[in-house]
């Protein structure tokens, strides 16, 4: 009997943390992929961790498959997500060993922080009008979306993609009141794909990525807000070498091809 | 903070007060020591946020106009989703409770689709049936000129989309507790079929359909992936708490923490005394 | 207002019919055992349980063809059902509401029904307030306040403890009697429907099996149910002058008659002896002793043989002839004593 009745007292706690482990990755798959922890001990750690912004899941996917090919027996793991909550992931101690941000100003938070070396500044991003596929507003510049009747929706100031529409129209002195402010780029370009505003402005990379659902216009403005995407190997990284390497990789001339090739400008 | 529908007037509350007094004696430590690591669970995470909150600098916080108005909008817009859910929801607990038709099972189990459909896939499901270009939108917009996307009514019926399913399970599972004989007796006594609903069933399972409303306007204030996809974010208009949460979340996580504090102190103070007010008395 | 009914309720293992007439004023109950389908027609005549054939004449007119909400019934349920959230007063202005009563009318209503049998003080009480007896009033109140022209009584007293149901009983004997339309009392309780009814109709498996006065159904039994329900040993046989057959077995009665019969006599005439006796020719038999119970103040003894018979004998007498079961012991019966009918 109270044998029994001692393993149920442990088993409880157990599936409690079970429980807190997988609600805890169930929202935005950040928990899953810290756990670099190193394998054999004689040969280092076999597992690399990037954190990355949520617009280089495409490319930063194909090349983690390149870096896989590159050194058999590692893996590549990616957290991809908002820079803002991977920079405080970080700074919490989630244990990457590379990040790579949307916007210094992210980057900036875990170097401040003394987390990364100096880091590296690997492709920008511009801005576009995106429009649904037919452009049903007849939408062809910046100043278009000053129109009331034209639906617009905007990235909210406090993400990457935010801050740089409102630097693009300040430059261009527009003022523009849109319906929305999303909270992500994606869920920004999402209005657009289903028609629900007429047009937005986000990164070029983006509107690349949704295919034929989504025109793009370029603008002029856009030049005046550029984002920078920096990259650093973390100073705490459970892969250190392996984290230097990414990072080479992501430099090098195949790493700018497999970038550019989605629409990112070479710095 | 969910109250537990007692079976008060059903014979249940005849017995007295409970069989405490004849169980008294051993605590069977097997249910405490799960119970008591269960409120830890609960209840660390709110410690966490109280720890951390900013606490000299929250009045100010607080007193910043777009906080206000998001909270403004929130207990709004919970609110009138719960009454769109009660009105809705109450009859269609009723007809699956009550009324045999052929595919009910089905429609037992596609009313509950929301609870376990990620709230982003439900508004993106709103958007396509009440979008501009949704099936229904559509016809909206041609007919009314009225679009539902980046409103505030939009924000009302992502929440009740979302929350429905709590009031309708709720109240079924108290229509189905309740005794059918009572409402065969309303009708020996020449009670139409609205007439036993609204004098003797509704009363009977007044009880679930406060516990229901409860769940169900808990649920639509800390709504947010349904009501960000549906209904967008705008200050005033559609940014209720759970949205101005995650975005300060991005620059700001203090004033995140406030947001939250702030949100979770109003509704435990509204949920209080609701309780008091309409769960414990008979 | 006389109700004809036929009745008849088909279901997967069990079919209801049965024919019923009830005149202006006339109580009638439907007796039978559990499962009988007392209950089912009750719920046929209310509306709540829809029929598979036949009719329902209220005064001349159609009922089956009404909702249960449209039939001019009131209805006492065996655990009353009252109404939880409404107290005694608005739970017997319930009726007069649905039929179009304004709020104060309804309520005076009811109040004057209270009063009629006498809750008025607890006018106000909620169900959960109230003893199974008061229950049991109101639930009558709510049931007549519609003024009803058919009452349905469905085992009335069953939830009442012993003591309770004796007054309860007598109340609603005297109310039952006031009431002028045609009411039908189902019960399993000989007693009860022999106080409260002026006409037995005994159900067993959805069949009628007897019907009559309650002294008629009580005197003659016809099936070994009523026959246990009013305590006399009963058999069928072939009566030839004074004689009836009984399988093996040649019963002396009184009665002279011929052709299937019954033959019924109660247990305390029936003498029990050790030895064979001599004497005055009775019907005698060899038995042996299958139980004995308390039977109020006497004893019971459940006897086998050539004819199944329980016995009352006082308890001395079990003393004195030191009975057991399994012993074997010699019955007899004065014809005087036995009762026999045509079959």
């Amino acid at each position: 009997m109270s044998r029994r009745v001692s393993r149920w007292a442990l088993a409880v706690p157990l599936a409690l943390t079970l429980a807190a482990g997988l609600s805890g990755c169930g929202s935005s798959d950040q928990a899953g992929s810290t756990a670099s922890s190193p394998g054999s001990s004689g040969a280092g750690p076999t597992t690399l961790t990037v954190f990355a912004a949520a617009s280089l899941t495409g490319t930063f996917t194909e090349l983690g498959k390149t870096f896989e090919a590159a050194h058999p027996g590692t893996s590549v793991k990616f957290n991809f997500g908002s820079s803002a909550t991977l920079a405080q992931q970080i700074t919490q101690g989630a244990p990457a060993d590379v990040f790579a941000a949307a916007s210094p100003a992210t980057m900036k938070t875990v170097t401040d922080a003394s987390l990364a070396g100096t880091p590296t500044t690997f492709v920008r991003n511009k801005l576009q009008i995106a429009v649904p596929a037919g452009n049903p507003a007849k939408v062809d510049e910046l100043k278009d979306l000053t129109d009331p009747k034209i639906k617009v929706a905007l990235c909210a100031a406090q993400v990457p993609c935010g801050a740089a529409a409102v630097k693009a129209l300040d430059a261009a002195g527009l003022k523009v009141t849109p319906v929305t402010y999303e909270q992500d780029v994606k869920a920004t370009l999402t209005k657009v794909e289903l028609g629900e505003v007429d047009a937005a402005l986000v990164y070029t990379t983006d509107v690349l990525a949704a295919g034929d659902k989504v025109k793009g216009i370029a603008f002029p403005e856009a030049d005046k807000a550029i984002n920078d995407y920096p990259i650093a190997a973390l100073s705490k990284a459970p892969a250190a070498e392996l984290a230097e390497q990414f990072v080479e990789l992501v430099l090098s001339p195949q790493g700018k091809d497999v970038l550019t090739k989605a629409g990112f400008q070479a710095p | 903070m969910t109250p537990t529908t007692t079976s008060t007037g059903r014979g249940g509350a005849r017995r007295g007060p409970g069989p405490v007094g004849a169980l008294a004696g051993r605590t069977p430590w097997v249910l405490v020591l799960p119970a008591v690591l269960g409120m830890a669970f609960l209840l660390l995470p709110l410690a966490g946020l109280l720890i951390k909150a900013p606490w000299p600098t929250l009045p100010e916080r607080l007193a910043e106009p777009q906080v206000l108005e998001a909270l403004r909008l929130s207990l709004v817009t919970a609110t009138i989703a719960t009454l769109v859910c009660l009105l809705l929801g109450v009859p269609l607990a009723w007809l699956l409770a009550r009324v045999a038709f052929p595919g009910r099972r089905a429609v037992r189990a596609l009313v509950t689709v929301p609870l376990v459909l990620p709230p982003v896939v439900g508004g993106v499901a709103l958007l396509l049936v009440l979008g501009r270009r949704g099936l229904v939108g559509q016809w909206l917009d041609a007919t009314f000129g009225v679009t539902l996307p980046f409103t505030t009514a939009g924000v009302v019926l992502a929440e009740a989309f979302v929350a429905m399913p709590f009031l309708v399970i709720s109240v079924e599972g108290a229509l189905r507790a309740a005794d059918l004989r009572l409402e065969e007796a309303a009708a020996t006594l020449g009670a139409s079929r609205w007439t036993i609903f609204r004098r003797v069933t509704l009363p009977l399972v007044a009880p679930g359909v406060v516990a229901g409303a409860v769940l169900c306007w808990a649920r639509a204030l800390g709504e947010f992936g349904a009501t960000i996809t549906f209904a967008g974010n705008f200050p005033g208009r559609t940014q209720t708490m759970p949205l101005a949460v995650y975005l300060a979340l991005e620059t700001e996580p203090e004033a995140a923490i406030v947001l939250s504090l702030l949100l979770l102190a109003v509704s435990v103070i509204i949920l209080a005394s609701l309780r008091d007010k309409w769960v414990t008395s008979p | 207002m006389s109700l004809h009914a036929h009745l008849v309720v088909a279901r997967p293992r069990f079919r209801l019919d049965i024919d019923l007439t009830v005149a202006p004023g006339q109580v009638v109950a439907l007796l039978g055992p559990n499962g009988a389908g007392k209950t089912t027609a009750l719920r046929a005549l209310a509306g709540l349980t829809g029929l598979s054939g036949g009719h329902i004449t209220l005064d001349g007119a159609p009922l089956h063809t009404l909702a249960a909400e449209r039939r001019p019934i009131g209805m006492v349920f065996q655990d009353y059902l009252l109404f939880p959230h409404l107290s005694a007063l608005d739970n017997v202005a319930f009726g007069p509401r649905c039929h179009g009563a304004s709020k104060s009318d309804a309520r005076r209503t009811a109040a004057a029904w209270l009063e009629r049998v006498g809750l008025t003080e607890h006018a106000r009480a909620r169900p959960r307030q109230l003893s199974g007896g008061q229950a049991q009033r109101v639930a009558l109140a709510r049931a007549l306040a519609i003024e009803p022209r058919l009452l349905l009584l469905d085992e009335p007293l069953a939830a009442l403890d012993a003591r309770t149901r004796l007054d309860v009983r007598a109340q609603l004997r005297r109310h039952l009697a006031a009431f002028d339309g045609a009411t039908v009392l189902v019960t399993h309780d000989p007693l009860e429907a022999m106080v409260l009814a002026d006409h037995l109709v005994v159900i067993e498996n959805g069949a009628i099996v007897q019907q009559g006065t309650p002294a008629q159904v009580a005197q003659r039994p016809r099936t070994d149910y009523v026959a246990r329900l009013v305590g006399l040993n009963l058999y069928r046989g072939i009566a030839t002058g004074r004689q009836v057959k009984i399988e093996d077995v040649l019963l002396s009665v009184a009665e002279h008659l011929d052709g299937p019969a019954f033959v019924a006599f109660p247990p305390a005439a029936v003498a029990l002896y050790r030895t064979r006796p001599d004497g005055t020719p009775r019907n005698l038999w060899q038995a042996r002793i299958e139980g004995i119970e308390r039977h109020g103040d006497n004893v019971r003894i459940h006897l086998e043989g050539p004819i199944t018979a329980s016995a009352d004998i006082t308890p001395a007498a079990v003393a004195e002839l030191d009975l057991t079961p399994g012993q074997r012991i010699w019955a007899a019966v004065k014809a005087t004593e036995t009762h026999a009918y045509p079959a």
